[in-house]
């Protein structure tokens, strides 16, 4: 690891006040900590932003509004959080392991990089680490990567399952920085890697996230967190959906759809979420949004399995959200 | 507290924090990069607290700070200033009802249900199984299995580690 200077924060202001060039706000730590590790960060200072009285999780406008520094562990267990939102919960315990749902915040959740193995190798180009260089990803060993939305500089993936289920529920991010204090919808807030793939998110430099906004409850029934990996916990996700519908007896009036380990952000297809809604909740349905949603699928060398994998967990997926029968997240049988 | 606010501190000479280690109060000086794993290890030769992968993969590294598991290798000691560590070498500190020093509930069920073979992953899933019954989510095996899955065991002692935690669990609702 190497050397830096250590900053710890006391207000919000003081955070955006201590950044410049360089520096990096640690918060659990759990991804920038084991990046530094390996040299592919290397910040010449940390601020230390777990000081600040941003761990509440408070109802907030008909919803929730999680702090950022509310650990994932905190969150998941939030009754009101179980209550209203358990596809937020399930898809936060589908996650990583209990010691670092503890230590991990809401902020650092959503900022956490790829587990590309290139980027993670200093010993190989990668764009997204070092702008410019190149993506042996591309052609190379990539059975992790993009199926959606990657370019020519990057196939990268984003990591969380938390952010899956609040695309989902189309959460808002509220952050501040030099320029005062922002909202940004959750689809805006990742981006996808263009020509520009050193870029994760539309933060500005020395902007924190401060809060995650969650609108009024809509699917505390009628959801469910379906991961698909290579073992059954403690593994990131090779095709995850976070689905979750309202229904007029048999007929969906809304479903809300968001896709993980398949691009560089959560996936959502609006087209394929309209032309559900007035249909009726049968597999019939769910495979026409599925297909819509997979023929824009462009598989890299080794990785044309995802594509077949999502058609059929989309499909699933809105079927046990249809049915109330959301995945167990200890009985790994998929029902 | 030493560093309430900015400006930064240059760490080369190392930063004052206060940590209580298994119930001791300890003042240290600490280099901002030190994680709580190599403090506890090369500094206070607390050597119980296993270096399995470094980057929070396997839970060898598994401690409690305030009462919470954590991965102590992922884990910045300066950013621990204040807050209470227990290792497993304080395990049995913390189940001592009468003085006698005697060994955890969990430990005691370790040995009686021969729950690891090297022993090398042993204190991060007895550290792990005192954190996950100090949540309180995990209550049938399957959940015990899930919650547990931080920590890795090649000797594949899984079967016995869950038998431990579920007499103790039972024993403490009996």
């Amino acid at each position: 690891m190497n050397r830096f200077d250590y900053v710890r924060a006391g207000t919000v202001a003081e955070a955006v006040q201590a950044y410049g060039a360089g520096a990096r706000f640690i918060a659990g730590g759990t991804n920038l900590i084991d990046l530094m590790k390996y040299d592919v960060e290397k910040p010449g200072r940390l601020i230390d932003i777990t000081r600040l009285p941003l761990d509440g999780i408070e109802e907030h406008d008909g919803g929730l509004r999680l702090g950022a520094l509310a650990t994932n562990a905190k969150v998941a267990y939030d009754e009101r959080v179980a209550a209203q939102y358990p596809l937020l919960r399930n898809a936060i315990l589908a996650g990583a392991s209990a010691q670092l749902r503890n230590a991990a915040s809401t902020g650092g959740n959503l900022l956490q990089r790829t587990r590309c193995y290139y980027f993670y190798d200093t010993a190989t180009p990668c764009n997204k680490r070092e702008p410019g260089t190149g993506c042996p990803a591309i052609g190379g060993v990539n059975r992790i990567h993009a199926i959606f939305g990657a370019s020519e500089s990057c196939i990268a993936t984003h990591p969380s399952d938390m952010c899956v289920a609040l695309a989902a529920l189309e959460a808002t991010v509220r952050v501040s920085g030099p320029g005062g204090e922002r909202t940004i919808p959750f689809a805006d807030f990742h981006r996808l890697p263009g020509n520009t793939p050193e870029q994760d998110t539309n933060l500005a430099p020395g902007e924190i996230v401060v809060s995650v906004d969650l609108p009024e409850s809509r699917f505390p029934q009628h959801y469910t967190y379906l991961k698909l990996r290579d073992r059954l916990s403690y593994a990131f996700a090779l095709v995850s959906v976070a689905a979750g519908v309202e229904l007029d007896g048999d007929t969906i009036k809304t479903a809300r759809l968001a896709l993980g380990g398949v691009a560089h952000k959560p996936w959502r297809n609006r087209a394929a979420e309209a032309l559900l809604e007035g249909k009726p909740a049968t597999r019939d349905s769910f495979q026409q949004a599925a297909d819509l949603i997979v023929s824009e699928a462009e598989p890299q060398s080794a990785n044309g399995f995802k594509i077949d994998l999502a058609r059929r967990a989309i499909v699933r997926g809105l079927e046990q959200a249809a049915a109330g029968t959301p995945q167990s997240l200890s009985d790994k049988r998929i029902q | 507290m030493l560093l309430e606010k900015s400006p930064p501190v240059r760490a080369d000479t190392g930063l004052d924090i206060t940590l209580t280690i298994n119930g001791q109060r300890r003042e240290l000086t600490v280099t901002p990069w030190t994680t709580l794993l190599d403090l506890l290890r090369e500094r206070l030769d607390l050597t119980g607290t296993k270096k399995g992968c470094d980057h929070g993969q396997c839970g060898a590294c598994t401690v409690l700070v305030n009462g919470t598991r954590v991965n102590a290798c992922l884990t910045l000691a300066v950013m621990k200033d204040g807050a209470e560590i227990t290792t497993v070498e304080g395990l049995a500190g913390l189940g001592d009802r009468g003085g006698s020093n005697a060994l955890h509930p969990i430990q005691e069920a370790f040995i009686e249900h021969d729950a690891f073979q090297c022993g090398y992953c042993t204190p991060g899933q007895l550290c792990s199984s005192v954190g996950l019954m100090n949540e309180g989510h995990a209550h049938s095996r399957e959940e015990i299995r899930e919650a547990m899955s931080g920590n890795i065991c090649r000797c594949g002692a899984y079967t016995n580690i869950v038998d431990a935690i579920e007499d103790v669990m039972q024993g403490a609702a009996r």
